[in-house]
């Protein structure tokens, strides 16, 4: 057998191909059976773009289900809430092409307010909030934590008395501003950039 | 000086500290009137204590600090709070903020704390002492103080530094102070060494202030062998006086990125500062005055003075002989790092050093910026060895992530780039821009990963109220059944693969809960918001397990009672 092997180079060739293939072959059964990940790994980055206001804008209900969705290949410009910058990054991401915004774009951030005096206590728009961001009970007055709300208006429509509003979320500090330049350092005219292409 | 002990760039640009060092330290006049910002350090506001009207002393307590990151904020006249409200503050978008109003009496009657013998007391009530006097850095960062003092508990700090560089052009507080006072700075350092659990304290000064230096050798001489003092004499250069240079530069260890001094063993502090807690402790003395430096050429008499916190800056400067046909502008801080102000009508605040009433020949405005001409002169100056040309570029193109990735938050702002740029740049306040805008960002990506979790704790929370239903239901529905001995036996063996998947995962919510305690357990000391955050995660997974719990009890329920209905069929004949 062994000079079989020896005197056909071939032979040996195939045979240690072959077992090569078998080797590393069960060192990748084993390590997929062993370092098996829970889960589909994309969708957990997806949703770390996605804004997480829960809002359901997208026609599902709320940010995961939407990113396994979009795992599943769904359109990635369904998320008025996160608008242009998610819609680049979900892009980057999965390497699709950037799409327009499918709805309308939400100019700032906002925060639900109920209107405390005209509140009757039904306790429906608790039922609503997703990020259960509203305090209250039965019969008694109910009220918005501001700093947990994330603006996706759920909440207005249960309301039999329409005494919630979204108002713009308070801005949080103050910035320092861009400093001022000269015009020719900000940028490159468009109107050249734009004959340079064509 | 071997390169290992120094650090790369700096410049030298002119001291011009001798206008204001040529006078000795002096008393500013009491003001009649003192405005008291409730933030006058980082961190929280401080939370008032008084009301509109009460009569108050000097030196009681006005405001209490809210949350671990807070100082206390004491009367610094004695009169009537004649109001709460919000009032220019000095701040670089010129904004109002909440202040306190004191109409002094002019009788200035003290209230102090009773006086600590801090060698014969316990650390706990010292701890407590810095935090009740609303000690905060006076070199200008106003970080309040009892937090560094309290680092010895998880960082091993072997060296405490004296800070006494004071590199900005200008300044000479701590000139002023340690030529006065340099024994009572030694003792306040050897307070806070004492608290840290420090052997070794070491004094880095620059070598442009020999009277300083002559004062605080004698102080040396005098004072008790241990701890052991050492004094370094370092070659003037800009910004030696940065925490991290200086610990650079004296004991050649490098505080990594992103680090903090306190991770090289290191806590640095200002003499002022050190002075400060002394008298806290051994008078009972809370912080309520601070040295301030007046100079600039638009005042007659310019020198360092001891002035109440909240005095009008305009007061002060009146006092100091300014002319206002000269001031052309009046920036707070040093000439490199100090903020412009805009007006006159404004307080004195904890963090400052200095006032700078410059002539329009002294510090005139900067020409108008040119393009970047890529020279690489900012790249030669920087002490922290960043490419301010490349991040002014990013940061320019809104290109923040980039400008992250070169490091952006290594910049200590120190301006050594603005000044060397021969296109005048405004590299600085660019980076500035972006550096808010990138925390802008990680806040709004910390309130989504908030609300994520909020939600899941939601899903969570219906999950289990629906399983515990069932679970009812299912137990009712058997109990109804059982007499009749009607249950539709299912398959045993599909039963039994049920109970085992759900034991497992019921083990796999233990653990998640098991390690969702062990993180809040971990991050005790962590701000509020991310305890809040860590405590919703642990929620989640006690909803989990208990949903878990529910089904597998239901399931075994369910098996049980295919056995007890199967053993009762049997025992019928």
């Amino acid at each position: 057998m062994l000079e079989l092997i020896a005197n056909h180079g071939i032979l040996a060739a195939i045979l240690v191909l072959l077992g090569l293939a078998l080797a590393f072959g069960a060192l990748l059964g084993f390590a997929a059976e062993r370092f098996r990940v829970e889960g589909d790994p994309v969708v957990e980055k997806i949703d770390a773009l996605l804004p997480q206001t829960q809002c359901g804008q997208c026609g599902y209900p709320g940010c995961r289900p939407y990113a396994e969705a979009i795992g599943r290949g769904e359109a990635i410009n369904k998320c008025p809430p996160g608008g242009e910058p998610t819609i680049a990054a979900l892009a980057d991401l999965l390497g699709r092409e950037p799409e327009p915004l499918d709805g309308e774009a939400q100019e700032e951030p906002r925060v639900a307010y109920i209107r405390e005096a005209e509140c009757i206590g039904c306790t429906k728009c608790i039922q609503a909030c997703p990020v259960d961001a509203i305090l209250g009970a039965a019969r008694q007055m109910h009220t918005v934590i501001a700093e947990e709300c994330t603006g996706c208006d759920l909440c207005l429509e249960p309301c039999p008395v329409d005494c919630i509003e979204l108002r713009p979320r308070e801005p949080d500090a103050w910035h320092w501003p861009r400093p001022e330049l000269i015009a020719s350092d900000r940028h490159d005219p468009p109107i050249i950039a734009g004959a340079a292409s064509r | 000086m071997s390169r290992r002990f120094d650090f790369p760039g700096g410049i030298t640009p002119p001291g011009r500290k001798a206008q204001s060092t040529r006078e000795p330290l002096r008393e500013a006049p009491l003001p009649r009137r003192v405005v008291l910002p409730l933030t006058q350090h980082r961190g929280q506001p401080a939370e008032p204590c008084v009301a509109v009207g009460e009569r108050v002393r000097t030196g009681q307590v006005i405001a209490h600090p809210q949350g671990r990151v807070s100082a206390a904020l004491h009367a610094s006249i004695s009169g009537t709070v004649s109001a709460i409200e919000p009032r220019p503050i000095p701040h670089p978008g010129d904004l109002t903020a909440p202040c306190l109003v004191i109409e002094g009496d002019g009788s200035d009657e003290w209230t102090l704390m009773p006086a600590l013998d801090w060698r014969a007391t316990d650390a706990e009530t010292l701890h407590r002492r810095l935090a009740e006097s609303g000690l905060v850095g006076l070199g200008g960062a106003g970080f309040p103080s009892q937090v560094k003092a309290g680092l010895g508990e998880h960082h091993a700090i072997d060296t405490l530094v004296v800070n006494a560089a004071e590199c900005e052009p200008y300044i000479s507080a701590d000139d002023m102070t340690l030529r006065r006072h340099a024994a009572e700075v030694l003792e306040g350092a050897r307070l806070l060494a004492h608290l840290l659990g420090a052997e070794r304290i070491l004094v880095g000064i620059e070598d442009d202030k020999p009277e300083a230096l002559a004062a605080l050798n004698t102080a040396i001489a005098a004072s008790e062998s241990t701890p052991i003092i050492e004094l370094k004499v370092i070659e003037t250069r800009y910004p030696s006086g940065g925490e991290n240079q200086l610990i650079r530069r004296l004991l050649g260890r490098q505080v990594p990125s992103g680090g903090l001094p306190a991770d090289m063993g290191v806590i640095c502090h200002n003499p002022g500062t050190l002075r400060a807690a002394l008298e806290a402790v051994r008078d009972g003395r809370p912080l309520i005055s601070r040295v301030v430096t007046l100079t600039g050429e638009a005042l007659a008499r310019p020198g360092n003075v001891i002035a109440r916190l909240g005095t009008s800056l305009a007061e002060l400067l009146d006092d100091a002989g300014l002319d206002r046909d000269r001031l052309a502008r009046l920036v707070m801080g040093g000439p490199l790092m100090g903020q412009p102000l805009a007006r006159l009508d404004l307080p004195l605040v904890k963090t400052a050093n200095c006032l700078i009433a410059a002539s329009a020949e002294e510090l005139p405005a900067p020409p108008p910026p040119r393009p970047c001409i890529r020279c690489g002169d900012c790249e030669t100056a920087c002490p922290v060895a960043l490419a301010p040309q490349r991040l002014f570029a990013f940061a320019q193109a809104d290109a923040d992530d980039k400008a992250r990735e070169l490091a952006l938050f290594d910049c200590i702002e120190c301006g050594a780039c603005d000044y060397v740029c021969p296109s005048h740049l405004p590299l600085v306040a660019q980076f500035r821009a972006a550096k808010d805008r990138l925390r802008h960002k990680d806040a709004e990506a910390r309130r989504a990963e908030r609300a994520r979790h909020r939600y899941e704790c939601r899903q969570a929370r219906l999950e289990r109220e629906a399983a515990e239903k069932e679970a009812r239901r299912q137990a009712r529905r058997q109990a109804a059944s059982r007499p009749a001995s009607q249950a539709t036996p299912r398959g045993g063996a599909d039963g039994q693969e049920a109970v085992k998947s759900l034991r497992i995962a019921r083990a796999a919510a233990k653990a998640a809960l098991r390690k969702a305690e062990r993180a809040l357990a971990r991050a005790s000391d962590a701000d509020a918001a991310t305890l809040a955050d860590l405590e919703t995660q642990r929620a989640t997974a006690e909803e989990h397990l208990k949903a878990a719990e529910a089904r597998l009890e239901m399931a075994q329920a369910q098996g049980n009672g295919q056995d007890d209905a199967q053993s009762s069929t049997e025992e019928r004949p």
